[in-house]
């Protein structure tokens, strides 16, 4: 799909929503009204095959869903896959698991190299949720394997389908941070609290995810570029109002999010200015540059799972 | 038990002591639910019961360990015109925000058990029901209701209200108010937006669910 395309079907989607009560109320913020190429559907649930295959598909949506109780040892922060892979990984404009799995393998500037699909989840492990890689042919990535793969039984091979990934908004011309924070405080606070933190349930389960700080995801992680959260946020925040956001609060916010500290990135090895040459040379990624006095990725707390 | 009621009455008195508002202490919230204000609030206990179980078959909600803030917002709600109703309206109204404050706290504290003698309902609803609860239906953009009511409809304090064994007759009504614009000034309008993705059947088996789920056993029993 075309960028064109795709600008098109947002606002089409921004447009078609007016209609409840005088609000945005945008229904899956990918429907296409061209109908032209509409997003592929996934099997529901409810068809996960019995047998071996099928317990091996459960395991591995099981993990996406509720990844600490699942696969532990390889995870270091409050996160699950499906907390950025809404609907558990099924919803198009959240980077579902159906559109990557038949994109790979593919060539990744992030190590200059062709990466499989394995490859691709161990590096979601080791940034996103701040832990360690699972080894290759470990169950953990197998069982994710099987899951992506029964969500794609259909989809054509080699293309880039309609949905996948993070559609970014249009940028606009600089960004501001305060008014980011304005628009955090007014849409966000509610739910992940207005120190980044998340919120639990009564019973210590993570309700709202940390977006910021030692729980969330590292300096390593896709979502610490401000360009795929604005991507994140547009489409599918705040939680039940995808689409309602403007391109740039969209843009003001996720640059909020992105200028605060958390866990440092893994390949750190000493210096912020030599891991932001190395990794971060990017105007739209804050790590290592200075905000308020301090230089991000000073303070941050350590990558990878810490000992309680 | 008694002693914790002793500790709840201090931690109350200290609270206000040290905020420095008027002290309307912990008794002050008990005596509004089972007695009235004498300005016209009326014994909250009339309708919502002493424990906070409210009357499920007519209606009248379980407010039995919500959150005092949630609490707070809907008196202040029914006061300010937000949300109207003809019994509920007059009573707010006739709060001062200190006894909604303290009334409020009797009732988050305050906990009665899940209500018995629900009629029976068909499995294919409740089953229905229970995809909206814990997965939502996501090609309409609709959020699982357990992703703001928590994983067993316990509520997340302090915003998101439980759920759970509260009466189906109320849920509906709330649902059906939001639907037709006449509940308004939820935060962020998230539930305007919610009851608008969802149709008759949904509201039903939804609210058919979470009646028949049971309440989070917190706070203290009376
Ligand atoms: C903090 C949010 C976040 C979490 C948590 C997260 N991801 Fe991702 N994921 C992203 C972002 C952002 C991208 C796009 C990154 C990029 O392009 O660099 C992505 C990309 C992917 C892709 C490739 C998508 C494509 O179309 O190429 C896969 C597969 C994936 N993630 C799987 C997972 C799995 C499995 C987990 C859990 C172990 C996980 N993710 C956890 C944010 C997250
Ligand atoms: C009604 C509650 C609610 C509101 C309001 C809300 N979010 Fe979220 N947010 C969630 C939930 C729940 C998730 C996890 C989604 C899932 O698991 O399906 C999430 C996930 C996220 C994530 C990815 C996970 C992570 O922890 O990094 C980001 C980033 C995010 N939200 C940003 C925002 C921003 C920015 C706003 C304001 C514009 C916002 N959210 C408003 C509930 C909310
Ligand atoms: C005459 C009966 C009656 C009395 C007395 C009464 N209420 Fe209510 N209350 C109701 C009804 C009926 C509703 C549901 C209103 C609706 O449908 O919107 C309600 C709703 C509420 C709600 C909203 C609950 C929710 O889940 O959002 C709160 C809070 C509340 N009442 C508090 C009180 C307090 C505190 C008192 C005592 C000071 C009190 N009520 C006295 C009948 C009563
Ligand atoms: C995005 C967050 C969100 C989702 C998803 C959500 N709710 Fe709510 N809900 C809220 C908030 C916030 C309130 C409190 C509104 C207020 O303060 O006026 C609420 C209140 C309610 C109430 C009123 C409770 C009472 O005691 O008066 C009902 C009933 C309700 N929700 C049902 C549902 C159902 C059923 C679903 C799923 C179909 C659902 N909600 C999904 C955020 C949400």
């Amino acid at each position: 799909m075309t960028a064109a395309k795709r600008a098109h079907s947002i606002l089409f989607a921004a447009v078609a929503s007016l209609s409840v009560a005088g609000l945005a109320v945008a229904g899956a913020a990918w429907a296409d009204p061209s109908g032209e190429q509409s997003a592929f559907t996934p099997p529901s649930g409810a068809e996960i095959p019995k047998g071996g295959f099928g317990e091996m598909v459960a395991l591995g949506r099981d993990i996406f869903t509720d990844t600490s109780k699942h696969a532990g040892a390889f995870v270091g922060n409050d996160l699950n896959c499906s907390n950025c892979h809404l609907d558990k990984g099924r919803l198009a404009g959240a980077a579902p698991l159906w559109a990557a799995y038949v994109a790979y393998p593919a060539f990744r500037k992030k190590n200059q190299r062709v990466n499989t699909f394995e490859e691709r989840l161990q590096g979601c492990f080791r940034y996103s949720m701040n832990g360690k890689a699972p080894p290759l042919g470990d169950t953990t990535l197998i069982a994710l394997q099987a899951y992506a793969y029964w969500l794609a039984k259909g989809a054509p091979t080699g293309v880039d389908m309609n949905g996948r990934g993070y559609p970014a908004p249009k940028k606009p011309e600089r960004l501001d941070l305060a008014r980011g924070g304005e628009i955090y405080a007014q849409k966000c606070a509610l739910c992940h609290g207005a120190d980044g933190a998340g919120l639990k349930a009564a019973d210590g389960s993570v309700a709202f995810p940390p977006l910021w700080g030692p729980r969330s995801y590292n300096w390593g992680a896709g979502m610490s570029v401000i360009t795929n959260a604005a991507g994140f946020i547009k489409a599918n925040m705040p939680l039940g109002l995808g689409g309602t956001l403007s391109d740039e609060d969209a843009w003001n916010v996720a640059a909020f999010v992105d200028s605060h500290e958390r866990p440092q990135d893994p390949r750190f090895e000493g210096s912020v200015a030599e891991t932001r040459k190395a990794h971060h040379d990017n105007p739209l990624d804050l790590y290592g540059t200075e905000i308020g006095g301090v230089t991000l990725g000073e303070n941050s707390p350590p990558s990878g799972p810490q000992p309680k | 038990m008694i002693a914790s009621k002793v500790w709840l009455f201090f931690a109350m008195s200290a609270i206000t002591s040290v905020t420095g508002r008027p002290a309307v202490a912990a008794e002050a919230g008990s005596v509004i639910a089972t007695q009235g204000n004498g300005r016209g609030a009326v014994a909250c206990k009339a309708c919502h019961g002493e424990a906070g179980a409210g009357i499920p078959a007519v209606g009248f909600p379980r407010l039995a360990g919500m959150s005092k803030e949630y609490i707070v917002r809907q008196l202040d709600a029914f006061a300010d015109g937000g949300r109207a109703h003809t019994m509920m309206s007059p009573v707010a109204k006739a709060l001062s925000p200190d006894e909604r404050a303290a009334v409020a706290a009797y009732f988050e504290a305050a906990r009665a058990p899940a209500t018995p003698g629900l009629a029976p309902v068909d499995e294919a609803t409740l089953a229905r029901g229970a995809v909206l609860a814990r997965d939502g239906a996501w090609s309409k953009g609709l959020p699982a209701c357990g992703q703001c009511h928590g994983p067993d409809g316990g509520g997340i304090a302090p915003a998101f209200p439980p759920l759970a064994g509260q009466s189906e007759k109320y849920l509906k009504a709330q649902l059906d108010a939001w639907r037709q614009g006449k509940r308004t000034g939820d935060p962020l309008q998230l539930m305007t937006v919610v009851a608008s993705k969802l149709d008759d059947a949904e509201v039903a088996a939804v609210a058919a669910y979470y009646a028949r789920l049971p309440p989070e056993a917190k706070g203290e029993e009376r």
